[in-house]
């Protein structure tokens, strides 16, 4: 029986990494997505199957209140609403990996002694520790993206030291946890270190700021891998380690991705402090004037232009516009016109977050292009839409050594012909830093929200015909 | 006040300075329009189309201009025009106040205000009333359109059963609206063009009509200010001329368009460069109303000169003239919004609207020709040369790890790891090999995931680290404690959230994606 059970698990080890393998591209994407189910049932059939104690009414209970709380949760979600959706689900990987590390440890059968012993320990201190940081951490984070607090750092005076503190007495408590036996007085042990690790995940994740949400995130896929990685060693179980390091490593990259993205350091992000809600009006250091443009002026340039690029940003997202820049995009590619979109890494509060919305809104995504792929076609390009973005669109990344976000790898838009940016207001990103694009000579400014303006773009499509005045100088 | 459209008088002017679509926006101005019989034929125009805009046809030029105050034209007024032109009127039309100052005293003298279009500064703003440009447009446009028509061969090259025709290779010797404009032109019918021009900057922009840009290996600037080019040192119109000769052998069509403002037109092609021209070329000149660029034009005349054909046509926008009077009229119409910004029908000649100041020539009996300069320029401000400090900057060298420092990393690490193995049960070592194991099988994994995917990769990860449901299972009651039950009993439920909820999600955002 053992031994089947072992094999089954290994079955579902391969599922799932068949499943994370096929995401690699579109085509065996959804075909990934059912690897990973049917590892999963596979897993957990045969784990029910082994169980002798027989509570199978219990669990039946809890997987059923389970899967409709789960299956509602994802049936209802906005895609808009998807990182705060993953946030809060990594929270629950937190909550179940403290709980069964304190089932490890209450766990009356188990008489280890010597180096067993003191490993076990280790392994259900840490998995409570990761699990409770991810938990609340987790939670955090979706209160950030939910809007429920506020998107701006918490800044505590001495956090760095704070934090430094709650590590120590961490480890001073493990130094005491692991060697102890079970009694009164490790109980509480435990319970103190819980309370610090939850208490600590709340302050790091709250001196982050909204916009580094993305590798926050990742982070926390990454912590809810390794929560789960602890639990397998502590119960033995070769499946749960290995899905742990999947998990886990899959989150490291996808963060290592994110900082790379923003040409910042990953531990500048998780020391926090940088994001805000933006809106900070950086400096008037920038000479010229903004040009605002209006619905006809944007339709007859659309209507002149043979190639488009479309640059979506956290902005579209928020004006729920991907259905506009949907529409737009088809109308214009029936007019004969080349529209392809470019997505910074960092655009959005999730990795992958716009490509989510744009599919979505029914754009193909053999259109949608990722920064590197589109970055040299700009200069042959006769219009950009830039659609709520803004720091990754900054020229100053590329040109001015000097500023904040130097070196961060942007979408050069400002070399195509024409750029028109669709915004609310004239504020700066969130890094806080102006653009010097909205003030360049082939840039136009149109307020408003995006998608009333792209509505009203798309109705004057097609029936304005005002010609392009002559810019330049006679020699 | 009432707008008077007289019918141009000027031989071979075929322009309007209204159209039946401007009439209806000058009326929305507050103006009523008197409109001459017969002023907006030549630019196929009708009478009656005036009519239905709510213009007001007059019999001819006495009527129309009688009650006047406002009077548009595209050409400067003639002696007998001027004498119908009410006193206190205000016009305006090209004027050429540089050459004309006998007619711009005559207007004074009359209290006849005047605007004349060609000194509207060129500050972005009054790009939209800039008429020279739309007119320089459509004159590099029929440039070319006369070349080609005297021209005996194709533009474009082809490849036929009776024979191969090679492509027309055309020179631009000027590349401002009218060159860029011809380089267009001449681009879409399939011609090799080559653009010339002293001023560094338009190379894009010739090169994004298609052209291929000419210089001069000297370093000189030729932007003046007000966008316009500068005279060059002798050097410079040295190496120019040298560069041209060479040309001059290859080129089947020249087309010229080198204007100095205020000054005759710059002589840049020879004589000796047309004799060394094949037969059956065409030179368009576009500056012979200025004197010319070719030692050969005469103005207004296509002569032929050792077989080469010089066309010195100045009225090239009025051979288009539909088109020149419906971007000529919209021009106007935006000077007189500006103008009106009452919207009332009365014109408001304010001198501190830079536009307007600088187009302003005669107001109240007074010459306020020529306007102070135009502080703004729409070209970007020539940067003051920076001394060119060679950055010496310590090229930060590429983070290369030392092979001492991978070395100890090594000896460490595996210290470490043998030193667990010693202490740590057997059990554990065996779970740990294949903790290391699937860490980097899914490094390898996860960084094949395509960007786009990166948010079903996160929620599939959610759900697979739903796994740990597998930890709980095996702790609900089975330990025989009703504590341990309880929290196993949550985790189940939990995690099941993850499991059905991720898979879930991760199915509704993929089955989203199409091709």
């Amino acid at each position: 029986m053992n031994g089947m059970i072992a094999m089954a698990y290994l079955f579902s080890a391969v599922m799932f990494i068949l499943s994370l393998g096929g995401l690699s591209s579109h085509e065996t994407a959804r075909r990934g997505n059912v690897y990973g189910m049917v590892g999963m049932a596979v897993a957990i059939v045969a784990t029910i199957a082994g169980i002798t104690a027989g509570a199978y009414w219990m669990v039946a209970i809890a997987m059923t209140v389970g899967a409709v709380i789960g299956l509602y949760l994802a049936r209802r979600v906005a895609m808009t609403q998807m990182p705060q959706m993953v946030a809060l689900l990594h929270s629950f990987v937190g909550l179940a990996a403290v709980l069964i590390g304190w089932g490890g440890f209450l766990d009356p059968r188990l008489s280890l002694t010597g180096a067993e012993h003191i490993v076990h320990n280790t392994e259900i201190y840490l998995g409570v520790f990761i699990g409770a940081i991810t938990l609340t951490g987790s939670l955090v984070a979706f209160g950030k993206l939910q809007g429920l607090i506020s998107g701006k750092p918490l800044m505590l005076p001495a956090r760095h030291w704070l934090n430094l503190a709650a590590v120590i007495a961490c480890i001073v408590l493990g130094g005491l946890f692991i060697p102890a036996d079970l009694n009164a007085g490790t109980v509480i042990n435990l319970l103190v270190m819980t309370s610090i690790a939850l208490l600590l995940g709340i302050h790091l994740i709250a001196a982050i700021g909204g916009a580094d949400m993305p590798v926050v995130i990742s982070m926390l896929n990454s912590y809810s891998g390794w929560a789960a990685a602890a639990t397998g060693f502590m119960l033995s179980n070769d499946l749960l380690i290995v899905v742990g390091a999947l998990v886990g490593s899959s989150g490291a990259i996808l963060s290592y991705i994110m900082c790379r993205g923003m040409n910042r350091s990953f531990v500048s992000v998780i020391l926090g402090g940088f994001g805000s809600d933006g809106g900070e009006v950086a400096e008037g250091e920038i000479e010229g004037e903004a040009q605002a443009t209006n619905f006809d002026e944007l339709a007859a340039d659309l209507e002149q232009a043979n190639s488009v690029i479309i640059v979506p940003g956290f902005g579209m997202a928020v004006a729920h516009a991907q259905q506009a820049v949907s529409d737009l995009t088809d109308r214009l590619r029936k007019m004969g016109k080349t529209v392809r979109f470019g997505i910074h890494p960092v655009a959005g509060r999730l990795p992958g977050h716009m490509n989510v919305l744009l599919a979505e809104a029914n754009v193909p995504y053999d259109i949608v292009l990722e920064m590197e792929e589109i970055n040299d076609d700009f200069p042959d390009t006769d219009m950009v839409l830039v659609i709520g973005a803004n720091d990754t669109v900054n020229p100053d990344a590329v040109e001015k050594p000097g500023s904040p976000i130097a070196g961060m790898p942007v979408l050069e838009v400002w070399k195509a012909g024409k750029v028109v940016v669709l915004k609310r207001s004239m504020a700066s990103g969130y890094a806080g830093v102006a653009n010097p694009l909205f003030y360049k000579d082939n840039s136009r400014m149109l307020f408003g929200d995006a998608k009333d303006s792209l509505q009203s773009v798309l109705g004057k499509l097609g029936n304005s015909s005002k010609s392009p005045s002559a810019r330049e100088a006679v020699a | 006040m009432i707008i008077a459209i007289p019918k141009e008088t000027a031989p071979g002017e075929h322009r309007v300075a209204a159209t039946p679509e401007s009439v209806r926006r000058l009326r929305d101005l507050g103006f009523s329009v008197a409109v001459e019989r017969g002023a907006g034929e030549a630019a196929s125009f009708p009478d009656d189309a005036y009519v239905e805009a709510g213009a007001e046809v007059c019999k001819d030029a006495a009527h129309c201009l009688k009650d006047a105050g406002l009077v548009l034209k595209v050409q400067s007024p003639s002696e007998e025009e001027m004498a119908l032109i009410p006193e206190g009127a205000t016009l305006i039309a090209f004027l050429k106040p540089a050459q004309n100052e006998e007619l711009l005293q005559k207007l004074a003298d009359r209290k006849i205000n005047a605007l004349a279009v060609e000194s509207i500064p060129r500050i972005s703003r009054a790009q939209k009333m800039d008429a020279l440009s739309s007119m320089a447009n459509i004159a590099g446009y029929r440039a070319v359109i006369e070349a080609a028509h005297n021209f005996g061969r194709f533009f474009t090259g082809q490849i036929t059963a009776a024979g191969k025709i090679p492509p027309a290779k055309v020179l631009v010797i000027g590349a401002g609206v009218a060159g860029l404009s011809a380089i267009g032109t001449a681009k879409s019918m399939g011609a090799i063009v080559r653009a010339f021009d002293t001023r560094a900057e338009v190379r894009e922009q010739v090169e994004s009509m298609g052209a291929e840009f000419l210089t001069v290996e000297i370093e000189e600037e030729g932007s003046g200010t007000g966008g316009y080019a500068k005279e060059m040192s002798k050097e410079f119109i040295e190496a120019e001329m040298a560069l041209f000769r060479e040309q001059a052998k290859d080129a089947d069509i020249v087309i010229t368009t080198a204007l100095i403002p205020g000054k005759p037109a710059p002589k840049l092609w020879l004589a000796d460069m047309v004799d060394s021209m094949k037969e059956g070329s065409v030179v368009v000149d576009l500056a012979a109303e200025m004197g010319g660029n070719c030692d050969y034009t005469v103005a207004d005349e296509r002569v032929t000169e050792s077989g080469v054909t010089i066309i010195g046509y100045t009225n090239l926008p009025s051979r288009a003239a539909t088109q020149s009077s419906s971007l000529y009229a919209t021009n106007l119409t935006h000077l007189l919004t500006d103008l009106t910004p009452e919207k009332d029908g009365n014109i408001a000649i304010n001198f501190e609207d830079e536009a307007i100041r600088g187009a302003t020539v005669v107001r109240d009996g007074e010459i306020t020709w020529p306007p102070p300069a135009p502080k703004v320029s729409a070209q970007p401000k020539p940067a003051p040369k920076k001394e060119v400090v060679p950055e010496v900057k310590e090229e930060a060298a590429p983070k290369k790890k030392s092979a001492l420092s991978i070395a100890l990393f090594w000896l460490v690490a595996g210290g470490l790891i043998l030193w667990l193995g010693r202490v740590a049960p057997p059990d554990f070592v065996s779970h740990f090999t294949v903790f290391v194991l699937a860490i980097f099988v899914g490094w390898q994994v996860i960084w094949n995931v395509t960007h786009a995917l990166h948010t079903p990769l996160m929620s599939v990860t959610n759900a697979i680290s739903g796994i740990v449901i597998v930890g709980a299972l095996l702790q609900v009651g089975a330990t025989g404690s009703a504590l341990v039950t309880l929290l196993a009993f949550v985790a189940v439920l939990v995690a099941s959230i993850n499991i059905f909820g991720g898979f879930f999600v991760t199915y509704r955002m993929l089955k989203m994606f199409r091709r």
